[in-house]
C-alpha cells in the first residue's frame, strides 16, 4: 500500500455479485462516502448508492464498511481502514437493489406494523400540551427521539437475520418514545402490536444496535422498557 | 387470551423461572461441593435426600422451574433456526415440558422413596 492511495473493494450486483477493486487517492478528512462518490464520478459512473444530506441528518447513506454497518457520510476513512483497505457492501438484512443501494421498504413497513406513529388526542382548538423537560417519561422519550432512520441498527441485529418477522431495534425504539409520550392516544394498540410474534420479547439484548447506532441511541434499553410495559399490560389483561 | 398476552406472559414465566433456577443451581452446587469433601457414596446421598420432605420440596421446585424454562428457550431457538411454524413449536414446547416433568419427578420421587 502506498500512503496516497487506498485499495477499495466495492460490492457490485445484487444478492449475487462480486467485489470490484478500485484505487482511490487519499485525502485529508476523507469519509467513506467521499470514497464511494469518487469512484462513481471518476472510475465507474454505473455504481449505484444512496445519499442526500452528507452531514448525518437524512439517514440514507448507510452501508456495510469493513463488516460493520456505518453512516458513511460521517465515517472517516482513518477510523475504519486501519490496514489501508476498505471493503464496502450494502447493508445486511435488507434486499439489495443494486450495488450499495438496499430496498428499505421492509424496514419502514415494520415501523408501521409497530404502530410507531403519533396518535393525536388534542384538536386544533386545544392549547399546546405542556410537557415538563424534567418529567421522567419525557426524558425517556428524549433519549430515543433523535433517530435518523438510517437502518444501521437493523442491519447490525442478528435477531432480524434469524427471525424474519422481528420488528427490529429502530421501530421498537420509536415505539418506546411514543409509549412515553403523554399526548399520545394509541397506547393499547401499540403495546399489542409490539407484544406479539416478532415483537419486543424476541430481542436478545446483545446490544449490537446500541454499539453501532451513529446517533448513540440505545434501542436495547428502549426495548427493555417495552418488555416491562408489555408485561404490565399483559398482567392487567390490557393486551 | 390474545396471542400477544400469551407471548408476553410466557416470556415473564421464562424470566421468573430463570431467577428461581439461579437460586436452585447455587444451592445444588453448594451441596455438591460440601458433600463431595472426603468422597461421596450413593448411600450418603440416599441418607441425605431419602425421606426428606425439605429436599423433596426443593427438587420439586427445581424440576418445575426447568420444565417451564427450558421449553420456552428451546422454542425460541427452533423459531430462529428452523422454519417450523408457530403451532409446531408450541406442541414441541408442550411435549418437552411434559418430558422434563416426567423424568424429573421420576428422579425426585425415586430419591425420596429411598428413605422410606
Ligand atoms: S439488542 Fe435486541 S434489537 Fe439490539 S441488536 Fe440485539 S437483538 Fe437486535
Ligand atoms: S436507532 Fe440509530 S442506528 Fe437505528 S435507525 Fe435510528 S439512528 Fe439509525
Ligand atoms: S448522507 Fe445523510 S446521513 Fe449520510
Amino acid at each position: 500500500m502506498s500512503n496516497d492511495t487506498l485499495t477499495v473493494e466495492i460490492w457490485r450486483g445484487r444478492e449475487e455479485g462480486e467485489f470490484q477493486t478500485f484505487q482511490v487517492p487519499r485525502m485529508a478528512s476523507q469519509t467513506v462516502l467521499d470514497i464511494v462518490t469518487y469512484v462513481q464520478r471518476n472510475l465507474d459512473p454505473g455504481l449505484s448508492y444512496r445519499f442526500a444530506c452528507r452531514v448525518g441528518v437524512c439517514g440514507s447513506c448507510a452501508m456495510t464498511v469493513n463488516g460493520k454497518p456505518r453512516w458513511t457520510c460521517r465515517t472517516h476513512v482513518d477510523k475504519v481502514a486501519g490496514d489501508g483497505t476498505l471493503r464496502i457492501q450494502p447493508l445486511k438484512n435488507l434486499p439489495v437493489i443494486r450495488d450499495l443501494a438496499v430496498d428499505m421498504t421492509e424496514f419502514f413497513q415494520k415501523w408501521t406494523r409497530a404502530q410507531a406513529h403519533f396518535v393525536p388526542t388534542a384538536t386544533r382548538g386545544d392549547d399546546f400540551a405542556q410537557v415538563s423537560p424534567d418529567d421522567p417519561r419525557r426524558k425517556e422519550a428524549s433519549a430515543g427521539i433523535e433517530c435518523i432512520n438510517c437502518g444501521v441498527c437493523y442491519s447490525a441485529c442478528d435477531t432480524v437475520a434469524w427471525l424474519g418477522d422481528y420488528l427490529g431495534p429502530a421501530a421498537l425504539n420509536r415505539a418506546w418514545t411514543l409509549v412515553n409520550d403523554e399526548r399520545d392516544g394509541g397506547q393499547a394498540a401499540r403495546l399489542k402490536a409490539i407484544a406479539g410474534a416478532g415483537g419486543c420479547q424476541s430481542c436478545h439484548s446483545h446490544q449490537s444496535c446500541f454499539e453501532l447506532c451513529p446517533k448513540h441511541l440505545n434501542p436495547t434499553a428502549a426495548i427493555a422498557g417495552l418488555k416491562r410495559a408489555t408485561v404490565k399490560a399483559a398482567l392487567k389483561g390490557e393486551i | 387470551m390474545t396471542p400477544q398476552r400469551a407471548e408476553t406472559l410466557e416470556w415473564l414465566v421464562q424470566r421468573a423461572s430463570a431467577a428461581v433456577l439461579a437460586l436452585c443451581v447455587i444451592v445444588h452446587l453448594t451441596v455438591i461441593v460440601l458433600a463431595v469433601q472426603g468422597g461421596v457414596t450413593a448411600k450418603e446421598i440416599a441418607g441425605r435426600v431419602g425421606g426428606s420432605v425439605p429436599w423433596l420440596a426443593f427438587y420439586s421446585v427445581f424440576v418445575i422451574a426447568v420444565a417451564l424454562h427450558a421449553p420456552a428457550g428451546l422454542r425460541n431457538i427452533l423459531r430462529e433456526y428452523t422454519s417450523l411454524g408457530r403451532r409446531a413449536t408450541h406442541w414441541i414446547m408442550a411435549a418437552v415440558c411434559v418430558l422434563i416433568l416426567g423424568l424429573g419427578f421420576r428422579a425426585v420421587v425415586g430419591l425420596y422413596g429411598l428413605g422410606a
